[in-house]
This record gives C-alpha cells, structure tokens and sequence, in this order.
C-alpha cells in the first residue's frame, strides 16, 4: 500500500516505512545531508536534512523521520534554509582556515555546502580548533581540527567493519574523536581499511602520504624505480580524470607512469595470477590432504589484520600466500633483479593500490627478505591522480602503451582480483584445472558476482562438492567466522575483503565514490574478463614461464621462502 | 589471587552493555581510577570495544583516568564561588601544582578536579582537599594551604 505525502504542495507517492529522506530522494528530489550515511542507521544529528513538516512545532530531520499518509512537508522554505545555513555557519566557526592548501580543497562537502547554502561572510566566529595531528599509523593521518563530528568515520568503523578503533571522546563542546585512551591509531585497533576517509566530509582523515618519498628517488639517478598497480586502478583513476566511471584508461595510465619516470612499469594482475597459482594450489593441498578447511584468502591486509586482533582461532584457516602486492615485490627483488643484473637493494619499488591498509602491510617486518622490504613505498588511487597533475601529464593526449614484460602481463582472472568475489572465482577456474586436468566449460561464476556483502555457491568439481562464501566488509566476516566456529563444515573456501565490493571501493579510491560508480567499475572489470583470451591464470605464458625458470612448481621451496608468510597474534585494544 | 576488578565483575553474572557504568563506578570506587588495564578487562568482558567504553566514561566529569594523589583537591566551580572569583582561584592551583584538574602532581601528592558545587556556598571561593574544606580561599592564601599538607609528609 502506498502512502501520499504533500511536498512543496506536490502530491507524492511514499512506501511504508520510507524516511523523509527515502522519499524524497525516489522523486528526484534532494535535502542536504552531512551525518547521513546509505545503508546504515540513521544518526539525525548534523541537524542539516531538516525540514518543516505541517503540525510540528520544531524541525524535522528528514534523514531519520518515518512518513506518515498525509503528511506535508516544505524542504526549503525560508525558515528551513536559514537554519541550515546557521548549521554551516556554526560548523565553519571554529574550523581551520587551511582550505586553499587542504587536501580536500574540491572535494569537501563543509565547502560544498558552503557554497550551496550561499554563506559569503563569516558571521560566527570562534576559536579554532587546536588539536594535534595523528601521524602515528602507517596508513592514515588523523587531522581532529578539521573534524565536523558527524560521526560517519565512528559508524562505518563500527557498523560495517566491526572494529570500533575510534569513539567521540568528552562531551559537549569538548567532544573530539579519538581512540581509547588519546593512544595512537598506530596501537589501536584499527585496520588501516581507510573506509573512515572515503566517508569523511572534511580532510580529517587522510591517507600517509608516499608522494614526497617517490619524487626523491624517481630524482636519484642510482635508483632503478618500478612501479606496480593493482587490477581496480586502471579503471577507478578514470574518474579523478573526468573520463566517465568504469572505463579502462590502462594503456593512458601506463604511458603517463613512464613519463613521470618509472624505469618499469608492472601490473599487480600478473601476481594476482601467481596468486591464484600458490592459493588453488594450497586450496587443493589442504582438500587432499586433511588441511585445516575452510581456507580463507590473505590478499586483503585490512582482513589479515582484522584476524590477527580479533579471530585468533581463525588464523590457521588463512592462506599462508601472500598479497599480490607482496608477492611482485618479492619478485621483482629476486627475479626481475636477478634476471636485469641489478642489486636489489638499488631497486626502489612502488606500488599503486586502492588502499590504505597496503601502506601498513608494506612496512610489515614479514614482508622483508635479508633486512630489504619487498615493496617501498605505496600510493592510492587518489595519490596517484596527483603525482600525475603534479607532472602535467594529459591524459586526454597522450597515447596508451603496454606494461613491461614479463611482469606486465596478466590473465583476466587475475585482473577481477578488484572485485569482491573475483578471487574467489580466479581460484575455482584454476582449482578446477589442478584436480582434474581440465578447464571448466563456463568460467563464469555468477553466483560470487556483485555487490551483496554476502554470497554462497556451491561447486562441483570431479563429483566434489566444495562449498565456498565471499563476504565483504568485516562486520559480514565476524558473522561468517562465528558461523564456522560453531560447527558449519559445508564451507571449504572463504574469501574476505574489508571493503564492501571489494578493492574497487578500496580506502584509496577517489572521494566521491557511490554505488553508481562502483557498479560501473565492477562491470568494466566483468568485461575484460568477457573479451580477453586467457581467462585462467595458470595459463598465463609469463606465470609458466616464471615457475619453469625460477620458482619451480607452486608450493616449492622457493615459493615458500618469497611468497608465503606467517601471522601473529595481536593483543590491542 | 583474582585481581580487584575481576572481584567486581565477578558481582555481574550475565551483565549486558546496560551494566557498564554501575561496572565502571565500582572499579573506580575500588582502584580511585580507571585505569587502562581495568577498562581493557571490563571491554572483555562486556564484549565492548575499548574505544567505546572509553568514549561512555569520558562524557560524565565522575570518572577519571590518573591515579589520585595523596590528597585530592577538589576546586569548587559553582555560582557563587565563580562569582567570588573561583576561575582566578583555579588558574592559580594549576600555576602553584602545574598540573590541570584531572591530573595528578609528578610526586603523587595532589590531585586536582573541578567539581560543579559542594554544598558551601556561604565559604565561596571554596577548595576541599581530602574533605577538609578550605574557606574565601585567595590567590594569596593558596601556596600557605598545600604547604601545610606537604609539610605533613616530611
């Protein structure tokens, strides 16, 4: 049944149990928002949605108020503008000054909403905000001066990855947001997901910046720079160009790379592929053999982090192969050193990841091999589209160019790594290779494809039946995990990403992402995977031909020293 | 031998999120404090992140989070002695102890706190220190009062 509301003296269709917001927003119709975020529960307490609902003496905040049949509503009468305008005046009062040089100057919604509520003056004035900067973390940098305390940050860290690093700490207008105890991030529980800064509307939170570190070594002359990017960038950077979501600007991004000055330029897709070599294999190892099932995938350093604090009991069921990320570095300070004549200590290898939690897991001391890190240094998307800015570089002129190889190459199985639930599909195609000798007459595994934080199928493979799950977002894996630890055995496989989506809605992507753009990124990532002719990553000839002159077979002992690692217990709070 | 807090949480079979400030005034109660070690325990076992319990306790002025001193302070910041000058009278305890209301003096001797009215107005400005309530308390008048109190330690 439908409900009638009366809008700006427009009658309008409702559902039942529609907010405000939800149906004005089904016709087309926009209030602003500031604490409000899609999916989850409504706060109502940035005040700035509100609006004049016939018979109420007070405002009304449309984000969090049920319709009712009948109802009529004003969503910008003059009393409703002014008050919003007051809310931006308030916010602005005692916030920094810094707009021209912050890293959010185009992108923050305080100055968005500025200048749509027309604020010219600042009528209001406080004492600014004086806090210190948190740069103790790996991944992010916490700025409290520029916290409007909408709240976001604080309930996608609980709500969607179930962690709770950070809380509103004091009260009133001593209210900040901060971890338990005032300690650094660095000791809290955080997982570096990065989720906080894609929902932050102000530059309170940022990524670690890499950039100046890169530019100091792309300038010494006895470094030899690589750079490697992960499958979700080639298409997500389009979007900090102005080219519309979901398109594929590789071959651009590859050229661009080489101008900038990167000696070699690799593609993480490639040992997503290598991946996918060691994990089916190991997959298929622990089948045969009794091993500790399910097995869970350790590509995502937001998850493995996650079950090192929080899913001890769980830390056997995790692959021992490293990230993609870790894995190029190994070889590229192995192999690619050996096979170029180059010391590996003279290498500086850079990576371009979607990513917060990549930064953190770049410093791991695991991640090393006789005291040299695998990978340097590791820029987000976002940071990415600067270097480039920051050398002129056109993307609308400039011609495509291949990656290097061998290190460049890739199957299409490697490149859905980007999506949530493409690992998982990689590791079937070739599992489904390593048991039975033969490849899979349709590689598509529609059920493990979308968007869901949840999906489940179920897998035949020489009459076994395997069971396997893809969760995204961490609050999805904690429900998942409790679930295998009370008692379901019908679960062989799990892939987890922190990221709902997966990597293609990563901590490093650009502001602004939105389900429109993901669905538009994780489409395009579909479609190579449609056209390209090697679908299956033990067919990638670059992949054969490093096992055959380097590596040996998958889970050989050179394998295990480069690209397997362990984990550790975490005790923090 | 169970620890202090343990004894307390051991008193809450059960105990939901809805226990956590009786839980948390309890320990304070017992420690003088909460500590970081005693608010990590009561998160475990509450199953409450931390940084939550940590948020909850900073929002009411009755927890705090440093060991007190020897002898707690306690500066009234009431009507009537703000209008009798208590901000002038705070500002010089936190000169004299260099130390903010929440903290507690290097030697463990003071701690200081703010508290919003004791009950003696017709004293304004009025500190107590352990209970002992100190009177029309001045700038001047203040090294005088913590002088008598270390000079009980020596």
């Amino acid at each position: 049944m439908n409900l009638n509301i009366e809008v700006n003296n427009n009658v309008l269709s409702a559902m039942p149990g529609d907010t405000i917001l939800d149906a004005l927003n089904r016709h087309g119709m926009n209030v602003p928002t500031l604490c409000h975020l899609k999916g989850l529960m409504p706060s109502g307490s940035c005040r700035m949605c509100v609006v004049e609902v016939d018979g109420r003496k007070n405002l009304v905040t449309a984000c969090s108020e049920p319709v009712m049949d009948g109802m009529k509503i004003q969503t910008h009468s003059a009393r409703v503008i002014e008050s919003r305008k007051t809310i931006v005046e308030l916010l602005l009062s005692n916030h920094p000054d810094d707009c021209l040089y912050c890293e959010r100057n185009g992108s923050c919604e305080l100055q968005k909403l500025s200048e749509d509520l027309n604020v010219r003056e600042r009528r209001i004035s406080g004492n600014k905000n004086n806090y210190k900067l948190d740069v103790s973390s790996a991944s992010i940098v916490r700025d409290p001066a520029k916290c409007i305390l909408c709240g976001r940050c604080v309930r996608v860290c609980e709500e969607i990855e179930g962690v709770s690093a950070i809380e509103f700490v004091g009260r009133g207008s001593k209210t900040f947001i901060d971890t338990s105890f005032n300690h650094g991030l660095n000791v809290s529980t955080c997982i570096n997901c990065g989720q906080c800064i894609m929902v932050c509307p102000t530059g309170a939170l940022k990524e670690k910046p890499h950039i100046d570190e890169i530019r100091t070594k792309l300038a010494d002359p006895t470094k030899t720079v690589v750079i490697q990017y992960a499958p979700s960038i080639t298409i997500s950077l389009a979007e900090e160009f102005g080219f519309k979501p979901g398109q594929n600007i590789g071959g651009i991004m590859n050229a661009a790379l080489r101008r900038i000055g990167f000696n070699f330029v690799f593609d993480t897709s490639f040992s997503a592929d290598l991946t996918i070599m060691e994990e089916a294999s190991e997959l298929v190892q622990r089948i045969t053999t009794g091993g500790t099932l399910p097995m869970i995938t350790s590509c995502c350093p937001g998850w493995v982090k996650y079950a090192e604090e929080f899913q001890h009991d769980m830390l056997p069921h995790l692959s021992s192969c490293k990230s993609p990320q870790q894995m190029l570095g190994a070889i590229i300070k192995s192999y690619f050193a050996e096979t170029e004549g180059i010391n590996p200590a003279d290498i500086y290898s850079v990576s371009i990841m979607p990513c917060t939690a990549k930064k953190f897991e770049q410093q791991r001391e695991e991640m090393t091999q006789n005291g040299i890190s695998d990978v340097d240094a590791v820029l987000t998307t976002r940071e990415l589209a600067r270097l480039i800015r920051l050398f002129g570089i056109d993307m609308d002129k400039i011609s495509p160019e291949l990656a290097d190889s061998p290190l460049g190459t890739r199957s299409s199985a490697g490149k859905i790594f980007g999506v949530s639930g493409g690992v998982m599909e990689a590791a079937i195609r070739s599992a489904h290779y390593f048991i039975t000798g033969k490849e899979l007459i349709k590689f598509q595994v529609n059920a493990v494809r979308g968007l869901a934080g949840r999906k489940e199928a179920k897998v035949v493979i020489n009459g076994l039946e395997i069971g396997v799950a893809v969760v995204s977002g961490l609050k999805n894996a904690e429900i998942l995990m409790e679930e295998v630890r009370n008692g379901r055995k019908d679960i062989h496989f799990i892939e987890v990403m922190a990221c709902p989506g997966g990597c293609i809605n990563g901590g490093g992507q650009p502001i602004g992402t939105n389900e429109e753009s993901l669905r538009a990124r994780m489409k395009s990532l579909y479609e190579i995977d449609e056209h390209d002719t090697i679908k299956v990553s033990h067919k990638n000839p670059y992949i054969i031909e490093l096992y055959d002159k380097f590596l040996g077979k998958p889970l050989g002992h050179k394998s295990h020293h480069l690209l397997h690692t362990n984990y550790q217990e975490r005790d923090v709070n | 031998m169970k620890s202090k807090v343990e004894e307390i949480l051991q008193q809450y079979p059960n105990a939901g999120r809805d226990s956590l400030i009786p839980i948390l005034q309890s320990v304070q109660e017992s420690l003088g404090f909460l500590s970081e070690e005693s608010v990590v325990q009561v998160s475990k076992f509450l199953k409450m992140p931390a940084s939550k319990i940590f948020g909850v306790a900073t929002f009411y002025n009755q927890f705090r989070f440093t060991q007190p001193g020897k002898y707690h302070v306690m500066v009234c910041r009431g009507t009537a002695c703000h209008v009798l000058g208590s901000a002038t009278v705070l500002e010089e305890i936190e000169k004299y102890l260099k130390v903010k209301p929440g903290m507690t003096t290097k030697d463990k001797l003071f701690s200081l706190e703010v508290v919003a009215c004791i009950g003696a107005c017709g004293l304004a400005p009025v500190i107590s220190i352990n209970g002992e309530f100190h009177a029309k308390v001045t700038t001047e008048s203040i090294q005088s009062i913590f002088e008598t109190y270390r000079n009980r330690e020596v």
